[in-house]
């Protein structure tokens, strides 16, 4: 079947399979790696990104529930010239990553977080990321960057 | 000539500088395996036994064979004469030790529930996956072997040509009599058993690897999920026969590893003889409910240990029986982890006489192997659990029994009882900033008034002291220890023509940021930027030596090599220096990247002109080759040993047994720190899968020997939502075994946390009766201890 | 992971959804997927056709109908966790909402989806229990309401026919006093047990995960209506219950679990 979405803002369409994820058109049809596949199970977030602005995880949707809307990927938060958007900045500046493979489904999930709550405290960040896991950072950087980053991204508005 | 750190040149060594590893990993450009492109890649599934242990009696792949897609269905007798070896364990711990063969796939018999049977190619993952459900194999079930306790007594055989479950027996036992003698005088003895549960050590990254053949024959690309690219490519050359020429083993960005990526899997075997036999591409990503069955899972120890002291609580003996499950079959280093702890069983004090015995034993499950720690968070959790009873029992203070037994600061270096020497640490420092930073008079009035009311939420401290023994290894202590390779690392420092520097690593980072600290180092010996420095590893073709990344060696063995690499290219850069300027060696100092003449630091020639100089060889002075250029092998003269004080404290809901862990304050000594940051974020990390196997996680079994949580919505990794922040400090005793000082910290978090954490649980009921608590707390196993605590008083 | 082949048919109104489940008895219904997807994936489930109902205009809504609050069957739990209409009106739905699973799966799963798929295990089963919501379903032969005393038949069935889709969920309001106590030993798990209590003129509480289906826990409120104490009423929480054991918790575990947190749950409702 013929999915068209939108993917970091450019149209893009390709022929799959019903029971094609969302999290394969990704990673198969559209060459955005970015996005990982950590569990089979919803269980483990790392497959997260946003549809129509909201994370879900990608394992767990179709590619044909997506058609005809707008999904962004770990690909699609930097800008053109490579800088790093200010969640992904909070990352690397508080050390909120090691292996990285967890990393990609714990941005975008911070995403909705921060976009969801106009004031943030560790708790709510720490509940905010439930369904997300990583075996590195134990999490400790992690709810740190999301809590720096909500003061950045205040503070420019 | 003098290298002296003069203070106008400024230290890298030192600062909190962020990791250029990130950019790539936070924008999606970094490459994982299963990232990899490969035009033409077959994919290979893998038909895996349902049976813990069973005889194979028939395989019908013919519907298979005919599905869409499919390019070949084999069978263990199909591919058995691809082998040249069996699969590989690198560490007979005793001459007559057991070792059954073990193919990539099973031939006659399977042994554990998860083995590989039968492997399916296709040309997409999905026709493989839809062919791989059509093969039929019938079996005939076997009696398991799966309880540790059972297996020792031989009743049922883990492998049927076996007439013994038990792999081999170990023992260090420097002086029976003075142990004898120390039970027969001892005023309080101590003797427990403890379980240290299996795990699973679900790094993020599920296995994954390709391998691609030459288009041209002969040669093989292997990319592949590992911590180990180097050793796997000797061992990839020793199982199928190819030339270690012919191969290359590339490890990309690697999701971690805690271990399980320290080994030679039967996909990468399978791949690469798939690849060669079908002379096309192949590729294998595991998912993550066959990867908690088919890649190694740690722990899996029963301890029987005993403590002998007398009346003022010091203690005298230390006794320790080890049975060790090995699983279905040796993997790469499997009979070693027990060893690993062997020597340290006394922890961090100073005992008279010291006895270990250790039995690893084959069991129908999945083989066990290296998990974060190896050996020594077991050895730790044994003998800290071991010292809070014989505090109970004596009636003192958790931390007074502990500092009335450490090693004292000024005995080090330290001869232990079990032959090793401790380099340096100050152990009552570390306890001491770690009592004080948890406010710990407070908190046990804290748990003092919670008590007297009745709080049903109960507080509970724990304190662990461990120390480690890191840096693996120097290759004579491996030789004595029948390790079939050595411990040393290999480094080479490149200054380029452009005066960029180029460092090549033999270690294999998969998370460890060892990009930007091996830069550190390289760019604080040479008095460059950091950004100067690029570090190339992972990739036999770029970095053809190495012995890759585990037991928090890669700082102390490799960062050392880098280290005595770059001094080595300083000193050619000199003889080039003081033929140019026509001065004695002596009489120059290498001060902020230049080489100036003592005295007149006006007269000076940068190293980027002595660079520029060396490629050239226009007037290099007579006996100097051309290029600025050093490589090193360095073989560590000993371990270096991190040691520290954690504590835990835990809020127990004694309705419901739910243990909450409130409060987590660690004191790591782990030498002079590179890059305080990232010593954090593995303090952190190792810190939660301590926390982990304390209070969430174990690989449950039925009875038939089916793993029963082979999913991460059934094995309960933690997620942020359960854990507090951490309360982290340090102490600062540089190791006098490497010219950095340092000694590791990747295992120190997950060595010191299960005891504190388990500590605090039996602290917390400790006036209930309860003295121990088996791993992990559940809420309904600590419900039933106070239940059971309750009704016996 | 994949699910097996399947059809997809995406419906563009209920009676275009119903028209698809008739043609194809093996077809099951999509909504968020969040029930369904992760069994196909398993291969538990391998319907031969998904009907897609995920875009039919018109079924994601919560408005308020005289003394209830009608909530349409595509209603995100998102959506339930942040109507300000059911955090006034219907306030355990919105506390119910904010702990399932995980915000990632908020965003997807649905309350028609999450109750047709009538998991004894399951927050929203419960809590519509307690509330005595009626669901509105239909069918070929039209339009029906369905109690949720009589709606929960047995493990993961319901009294949905397999052409009949749940297109609304009535809850009455009136239920100003509230608790859910959710025991499991991660946030994003499911519930090991969980009580849902609200108290408006009568006090009803309703079990998660003490039996194949939701449960009301009969017992307490009996005992509540005769004017037990809160210790009374929940020292016999757990009687009528059929808990099984499972890898968290054996059955009695679940009975004293379900006391305790019965206990606690009425206690906060004051």
């Amino acid at each position: 079947m013929r999915v068209e979405v939108t993917v970091n803002g450019q149209e893009r369409v390709a022929d799959v399979e019903p029971r094609t994820l969302l999290v394969h058109l990704l990673r198969e049809h559209f060459a955005l790696t970015g996005t990982n596949v950590g569990c089979d199970t919803s269980s483990c977030g790392a497959c997260t990104v946003l549809l129509d602005g909201e994370s879900v995880k990608s394992c767990t949707v179709l590619a044909a529930q997506a058609d005809g809307r707008a999904v962004t990927t770990i690909e699609g938060l930097a800008d053109l010239d490579g800088t790093l958007h200010p969640l992904q900045r909070a990352f690397q500046e508080n050390h909120a990553l090691q292996c990285g493979y967890c990393t990609p489904g714990m941005v975008m999930v911070s995403m909705s977080i921060l976009a969801e709550h106009d004031t943030l405290d560790e708790a709510t960040v720490r509940e905010g990321l439930e369904g997300n896991l990583c075996r590195c950072t134990g999490y400790h950087n992690i709810v740190k960057a999301v809590l720096a980053a909500k003061e950045a991204m205040g503070a420019s508005r | 000539m003098t290298m002296t750190d003069s203070p106008q040149q400024e230290r890298i060594i030192g600062e909190r500088r962020l990791r250029r590893e990130d950019p790539g990993l936070l924008s999606g450009e970094n490459r994982f395996s299963d990232d990899l492109v490969v035009p033409g890649a077959l994919h290979l599934v893998l038909v895996r036994s349902p049976h813990a242990h069973a005889k194979i009696l028939h395989v019908d792949a013919n519907a298979a064979r005919s599905m869409p897609g499919v390019v070949a269905v084999l069978t263990g007798q199909d591919l058995q004469s691809e082998w040249a070896a069996p699969m590989p364990c690198a560490w007979p711990v005793t001459p007559d030790m057991k070792n059954p063969a073990h193919y990539p796939l099973a031939t006659e018999y399977v042994h554990y529930a998860g083995e590989c049977v039968v492997a399916v190619v296709a040309r997409s993952q999905i026709e493989a996956v839809d062919a791989a459900g059509a093969v039929i194999v019938e079996y005939e079930e076997l009696t398991p072997v799966l309880d540790l306790e059972d297996a020792v007594t031989d009743a049922s055989l883990a492998h049927e040509e076996l007439d013994s479950n038990a792999s081999f027996v170990w023992s260090l036992d420097p002086n029976p009599e003075a142990v004898e003698a120390a039970f027969r005088e001892a005023a309080v003895t101590v003797s427990e058993r403890y379980v240290q549960q299996r795990l699973i050590p679900a790094a993020m990254e599920p296995r994954a690897m390709v391998v691609v053949p030459s288009p041209m024959g002969g040669d093989y690309t292997v990319y592949s999920a590992t911590q180990i690219p180097h050793v796997l490519r000797v061992m990839l050359a020793l199982t199928t026969g190819i030339p270690e020429t012919k191969l290359r083993v590339v490890a990309p960005s690697v999701g971690g590893g805690f271990g399980s990526k320290l080994d030679v899997y039967a996909e990468e075997l399978l791949c690469l003889v798939l690849a060669r036999r079908l002379r096309q591409p192949v590729r294998f990503t595991e998912e993550r409910g066959e990867g908690t069955m088919a890649t190694i899972h740690g722990r899996g120890q029963v301890q029987y240990m005993e403590l002998a002291a007398n009346a003022d609580g010091k203690v005298t003996a230390v006794r320790v029986k080890l049975l060790a499950d090995m699983g279905a079959y040796l993997q790469l280093v499997t009979p070693g982890v027990p060893l690993l702890g062997a020597f340290l069983y006394h922890g961090v004090y100073d005992i008279g006489a010291y006895s270990f015995t250790c039995t690893g034993l084959f069991t129908n499950k999945t083989p066990t192997d290296a998990y974060r720690g190896a050996g020594r968070p077991e050895a730790t959790y044994a003998i800290e659990r071991a010292m809070d009873t014989l505090a109970r029992k004596l009636a003192m203070d958790p931390a007074e029994i502990r500092r009335r037994n450490f090693i004292a600061a000024e005995k080090f270096p330290y001869e232990s009882v079990a032959g090793l020497v401790f380099d340096s640490g100050s152990y009552q420092e570390n306890l001491a900033k770690a009592l004080d930073r948890a406010g710990y008079a407070e908190l046990r009035a804290e748990q003092q008034r919670r008590r007297a009311a009745g709080d049903p939420r109960r507080l509970g401290i724990g304190v662990s002291c461990y120390v480690e023994m890191c840096g693996l290894a120097p290759s004579r202590v491996l030789a004595s220890l029948n390790y079939g390779a050595g411990g040393w690392e290999a480094a080479t420092v490149r200054i380029l023509p452009t005066s960029k520097v180029q460092v090549v690593t033999g270690t294999a980072p998969h998370g460890q940021g060892h990009e930007t600290s091996w830069s550190m180092i390289v760019a604080d010996k040479l008095g460059i930027s950091p950004d100067d420095v690029e570090v190339l590893h992972s990739d036999t073709a770029i970095a053809p030596h190495g012995m890759d990344t585990y037991g928090s060696r890669s700082l102390s063995v490799g960062g050392t090599a880098i280290y005595l690499a770059t001094e080595r290219v300083i000193e050619k850069a000199l003889k080039i220096a003081a033929h140019q300027m026509e001065v004695a060696e002596e009489d120059l100092e290498y001060v902020g990247a230049s080489f100036r003449v003592k005295g007149s630091p006006d007269q000076q020639l940068p190293l980027a002109a002595i660079a520029f100089e060396a490629f050239t060889a226009h007037n290099l002075p007579d006996g100097v080759e051309p290029n600025l250029e050093a490589s090193i092998s360095w073989d560590p003269p000993n371990f270096t040993f991190p040691n520290g004080t954690h504590i835990a404290v835990v809020e127990v809901d004694e309705e419901t047994g739910r243990v909450q862990l409130e409060r987590y304050i660690a004191v790591d000594d782990c030498g002079n720190q590179i890059n305080p940051m990232i010593v954090e974020g593995q303090v952190h990390g190792g810190i939660t899968q301590g926390v982990a196997q304390a209070l969430y996680e174990e690989a449950l079994y039925d009875a038939s020997g089916q793993l029963l949580n082979a999913s991460l919505a059934d094995y309960l990794v933690p997620s942020a939502a359960e854990l507090p922040s951490f309360e982290l400090g340090s102490t600062v005793t540089p190791s006098p075994t490497n010219p950095l000082g340092v000694k590791g910290v990747g295992e120190a978090g997950t060595i010191g946390s299960a005891p504190a954490v388990i500590n605090a649980v039996v602290d917390a009921l400790a006036d209930l009766g309860v003295t121990d608590c088996p791993m992990p707390a559940t809420p309904e196993r600590v419900y039933s201890l106070i239940q059971q605590a309750t009704a016996a008083r | 992971m994949y699910p097996s082949s399947f059809d997809y048919r995406r419906a563009s109104s209920v009676q275009e959804a119903i028209a698809m489940l008739s043609s194809d008895e093996d077809a099951k219904v999509l909504a968020g997927g969040h029930s369904l997807i992760p069994l196909m994936k398993l291969r538990l489930a391998s319907p031969s056709m998904l009907v897609d109902i995920g875009r039919i205009s018109n079924l994601s809504y919560v408005r308020k109908e005289g003394s209830q609050v009608a909530i349409g069957a595509l209603t995100r739990h998102r959506d339930v966790e942040t109507s300000e209409l059911l955090a006034h009106e219907v306030p355990i739905l919105s506390k119910v909402a904010g702990q399932i699973g995980d915000p990632s799966v908020r965003h997807v799963g649905t309350i028609g989806g999450s109750t047709a798929h009538g998991d004894g295990a399951a927050d929203f089963p419960a809590a519509l229990l307690a509330l005595g919501a009626t669901m509105v379903a239909e069918g070929p032969s039209g339009r029906r309401e369905i109690a949720a005393s009589e709606f929960f038949k047995g493990f993961l069935e319901t009294a949905l026919a397999p052409d009949e889709i749940l297109t609304e969920i009535r809850v009455p309001t009136g239920f100003t006093k509230y608790a859910f106590q959710k025991f499991n030993r991660r946030a994003q798990d499911w519930a090991i047990v969980g009580v849902v209590a609200v108290r408006g003129e009568r006090t009803n509480v309703g079990f998660i995960n003490m039996g194949p289906t939701p449960l009301r826990a009969t017992a307490v409120e009996e005992r509540l209506s005769a004017g037990a104490s809160v210790e009374e009423a929940a020292a016999v929480a757990d009687e009528g219950t059929s808990p099984s054991a499972d890898i968290n918790a054996s059955v009695e575990y679940r009975r004293h679990l379900a006391r305790v947190l019965v206990k606690r749950a009425l206690s906060e409702l004051g």
